[in-house]
């Protein structure tokens, strides 16, 4: 099986590293490839592999992500559901939303042979080269080009390849397509456009292949954001971006790519802009967060019982702007105690205007200081990633710290 | 005709042919052919062929993805300077003569005259709108002296139902499609009849009925939405085609490199207008660029690509005419680069007199006019007089003294319009502080200028 194995795989199996290209959450298109494959299986390539397996067994227990997916689950009253991730299920929504609004194109950087992260596999064979199609590499064309498709009856979904090469683009998405309708007085819009990023750290993605920018943009007015937890959510979220009035940005937390995995209904649906998910209820803290760290935060409530003996109300925000105010502060008043936990780093990050909001509206409620476990307000590291994270560790402490008060 | 044999012979300049032709013969000669077990048997046919041949035709090629050409042995950089820049494309002299017969597009006299019309209707509001600015009656203004005649020019050459994304300095266009007066004249007093509801600056124009993009300050942003909009207009085949105007300076924005690449990669039906008026603010044209202007950078891209005399107004007619006819039936991108002169100042924050002199501008403002020569070919065909021009001068005066008079009259839109348009739907976020602002009105609004402020007859959402 593994053949091409050189010198340096094998440093790089010692020093295991390796571990995280073979992982599962690893992913293709930030150019880790898989090892080399052949035909050919030498004696000496079979005793490394087994060597790789085993160095990958231990790590991928020890190490492993920084969270443990918790699938959603759709009552059966949803219909049918096929067993998708994360990336299949953002190519289901989008060949949904392709296949129901004949206007509807999907463009980005090379987004016609099923893109980096495959989210828009088969789609340019099933729906024509006209409808999914690459575009030169160019961010800020790719938004301008995207809002004026919108504003000329288009239904648009534009593809940045990271969310770290957003920024070219900032200025056609904050002083353009979040600005669009109001400065003509509703005459035009470009509410038909949605922006899809992958977002968030990864493992080994550094400081370009990691960000999560959602804050930039939350800073805008005009412009919706929404982070999704897993695949049932993202189809519906997608969904309902690509079809909202308003410009959309879509953030996709890439390590869900391939390690959400559930049942997602197959049927066409929507799930509500601006609502917040209770997932787990609680009496004594509440955890917030969005995207791959709700999935820490339900650990971290896990561990708080266990070691804290105190119960944990588990937020995922899903929508970064309109941010759901009312489910937040109903939260925050029964629990009085609030800790927000999100990848990008603390100044000015979101958890700063949500926690500035509940201090105003449940002063009376909190009965310890709002907790802000983030990122630090460094670059996203490549080596010091595990000490960078907001993990389920620097979580628990929060909490600990909240109910210690 | 004209125009594409001239950017056939601009293009044979950089081909130069010694440059294309020395060394290939002989290295095909040299090139010795290993061929992996992959190739495929045309290209082994191929190759073979070529190898046996020494036909310039015929010649062994270089076969990188990236681009299409020949080899060459000789060390040799293409030079910027390689030929004498792209020739400015004229109808008409400065004294409205027509030059070559078959370049006059034979106008009727009705459009011809309507286009003067607009032109010096355009002249006379933007002098009322400067001096109100002046006396501090607007907040501001940007006239559009010296370039009327690529507004009209080009306007004028378009299906009414092409939409236009302009930047800020082509009232004109309105001006042509039917922007009243009053519409001017509400938009910069922002009062309550402005279709922007009185949110953006004064000459931030813009009208869904008219096909005319609202106008937004960030320069060069406007570039990739037409090209997006032209592919949205390819694929629904209504035959419509989106005209795009920005300046020379503008085009040093990376949005313009964008758009540029986009609209002919993606086969855009777009014309990108260039008014090249030598300066952007107090920047002259010789620290913007040092290429042949902005045309000269259309083949490079792929673009189609022409420079006109903007102060002829029939050469932008034929220009953007037959521009559209090929945007439209070939899906091709066309860059026009109009050559003017920003006669005015940037704007009524600017002195322009402090960057250039007095002298340079009353040359472009006397001799080479767009206005004053249109008149003169109107004159020649004796469709115009002074009587005529003495009426005309009176009557627009006139009207663009009255809508002044009305917008100025106007009450400010409701102040709860802050509010709205900002979604499609007021968020809750927005609703409140919404009532928030009421609220403290209803306690402070002595401080505020509520008289000036309409209150709206349906609530605001």
């Amino acid at each position: 099986m593994w053949s091409n194995v050189t010198p340096r795989c094998v440093q790089c199996i010692k020093n295991k590293s390796v571990v995280r290209q073979l992982h599962k959450t690893s992913l293709k298109g930030l150019c880790f490839n898989p090892l080399p494959v052949s035909n050919r299986t030498p004696t000496a390539v079979g005793s490394l592999q087994k060597r790789i397996s085993s160095v990958l067994q231990q790590w991928t227990r020890s190490y492993s992500a920084h969270f443990t997916y918790v699938p959603d689950t759709v009552p059966s009253s949803e219909g049918e559901t096929v067993r998708m991730n994360l990336f299949q299920a953002v190519n289901n929504a989008m060949d949904i939303a392709l296949a129901s609004d004949p206007t509807a194109i999907i463009f980005g950087e090379d987004v016609a042979f099923g893109g980096v992260f495959r989210c828009t596999l088969n789609l340019q064979d099933k729906h024509g080269k006209d409808r999914v199609f690459n575009t030169p590499l160019c961010e800020q064309g790719i938004a301008g080009f995207g809002i004026g498709a919108a504003v000329a009856g288009a239904t648009v979904i534009a593809e940045m390849q990271f969310a770290d090469y957003i920024f070219p683009a900032f200025d056609q998405i904050v002083n353009e397509a979040a600005k669009f309708r109001y400065r003509c007085g509703n005459q035009f819009d470009c509410g038909k456009l949605t922006f899809r990023a992958p977002c968030g750290a990864v493992g080994h993605g550094a400081l370009y292949h990691s960000q999560s920018p959602e804050a930039y943009f939350a800073h805008t007015p005009g412009l919706k954001i929404v982070m999704p937890r897993g695949a049932v959510k993202a189809k519906g979220l997608l969904l309902s971006c690509i079809r909202s009035n308003d410009p959309c940005i879509f953030f996709e937390p890439k390590i869900l790519y391939r390690s959400a995995v559930e049942q997602v209904p197959t049927r066409d649906y929507e799930l509500p802009i601006g609502k917040a998910d209770i997932l787990l209820e609680g009496e004594n803290v509440t955890l917030l967060g969005w995207g791959t760290q709700v999935h820490v935060l339900r650990e971290v409530a896990q561990l708080a019982q266990d070691r804290l003996n105190v119960t944990c109300e588990v937020i995922d925000l899903v929508t970064i702007q309109p941010w759901d105010r009312e489910t937040i502060f109903n939260s925050v008043t029964k629990t009085g105690r609030l800790v927000i936990a999100h990848e990008a780093p603390l100044n000015c990050g979101l958890g700063a205007e949500i926690a500035a909001s509940v201090q105003k509206e449940c002063f009376l409620n909190l009965e310890a200081p709002i907790q802000r476990v983030t990122g630090h307000d460094t670059p996203f590291p490549h080596v010091f990633e595990p000490f960078y994270i907001p993990d389920k560790w620097r979580c628990l402490e929060a909490v600990r710290v909240a109910v210690e008060f | 005709m004209r125009q594409a044999t001239t950017i056939k012979t601009i293009l044979r300049c950089f081909s130069n042919t010694s440059y294309l032709n020395s060394g290939c013969v002989q290295s095909c000669h040299r090139v010795s052919f290993s061929i992996p077990a992959s190739v495929s048997n045309a290209q082994l046919i191929r190759n073979r062929y070529f190898s046996s041949d020494t036909s310039t035709e015929r010649e062994d090629r270089p076969e990188f993805p990236g681009a299409k050409s020949g080899w060459t042995d000789r060390l040799e950089f293409v030079k910027s300077d390689l030929y004498d820049g792209i020739p400015v494309y004229r109808v008409m002299d400065r004294e409205g003569k027509v030059l070559q017969e078959d370049q006059d597009p034979k106008l009727p006299e009705e459009m011809v005259v309507q286009m003067y019309r607009s032109m010096t209707l355009l002249n006379t509001m933007d002098r009322i709108l400067y001096e109100s600015q002046r006396q501090g009656r607007i907040s501001f203004y940007m006239t559009n002296y010296g370039e009327e005649g690529t507004h009209v020019g080009s306007a004028a050459a378009l299906n009414p139902d092409d939409m236009v994304f302009g930047q800020y300095r082509e009232s004109g266009v309105l001006m042509w499609r039917g922007f009243t007066l009053d519409n001017f004249m509400n938009q910069c007093y922002g009062n309550e009849l402005d279709l922007g509801k009185g949110r953006q600056m004064p000459v931030h124009y813009g009208s869904k009925d008219l096909g005319f993009v609202t106008i937004s300050s960030p320069l060069g942003t406007q570039m990739p939405q037409a090209v997006g909009a032209a592919y949205a207009f390819k694929r629904a085949q209504k035959g419509q085609c989106v005209i795009c105007y920005f300046g020379e300076g503008a085009a040093s924005e990376g949005d313009a490199h964008a758009a540029f690449n986009f609209s002919a990669t993606l086969e855009c039906p777009i014309i990108f207008f260039c008014r090249n008026n030598g300066y952007a603010i107090s920047t002259p044209t010789s620290e913007q660029y040092r290429g042949d202007g902005i045309a000269g950078r259309g083949p490079a891209y792929g673009l189609l690509s022409i420079r006109v005399d903007g102060n002829d107004t029939l050469a932008v007619y034929n220009a953007t005419k037959r521009a559209r006819e090929m945007a439209v039936k070939e899906n091709r991108p066309v860059l026009i680069e109009a050559m003017t002169y920003r006669i005015g100042h940037h704007s009524t924050s600017d002195d322009s007199s402090a960057y250039r002199s007095v002298d340079e501008v009353r040359f472009w403002d006397s001799t080479d006019h767009p206005i004053s020569r249109l008149r003169n070919y109107m004159v020649r065909q004796d469709w115009w007089n002074d009587d005529k021009e003495k009426e005309w001068k009176k009557k627009s005066k006139v009207a663009v003294m009255e809508a002044f008079a009305r917008a100025e009259k106007k009450l400010k839109p409701d102040w709860r319009l802050m509010f709205s348009d900002v979604y499609e739907k007021m968020t809750p976020d927005l609703k409140e502080q919404l009532q928030g602002m009421e609220e403290h009105l209803k306690k402070y609004g002595d401080h505020y200028p509520l008289k000036n402020y309409a209150k709206s007859n349906t609530p605001i959402e």
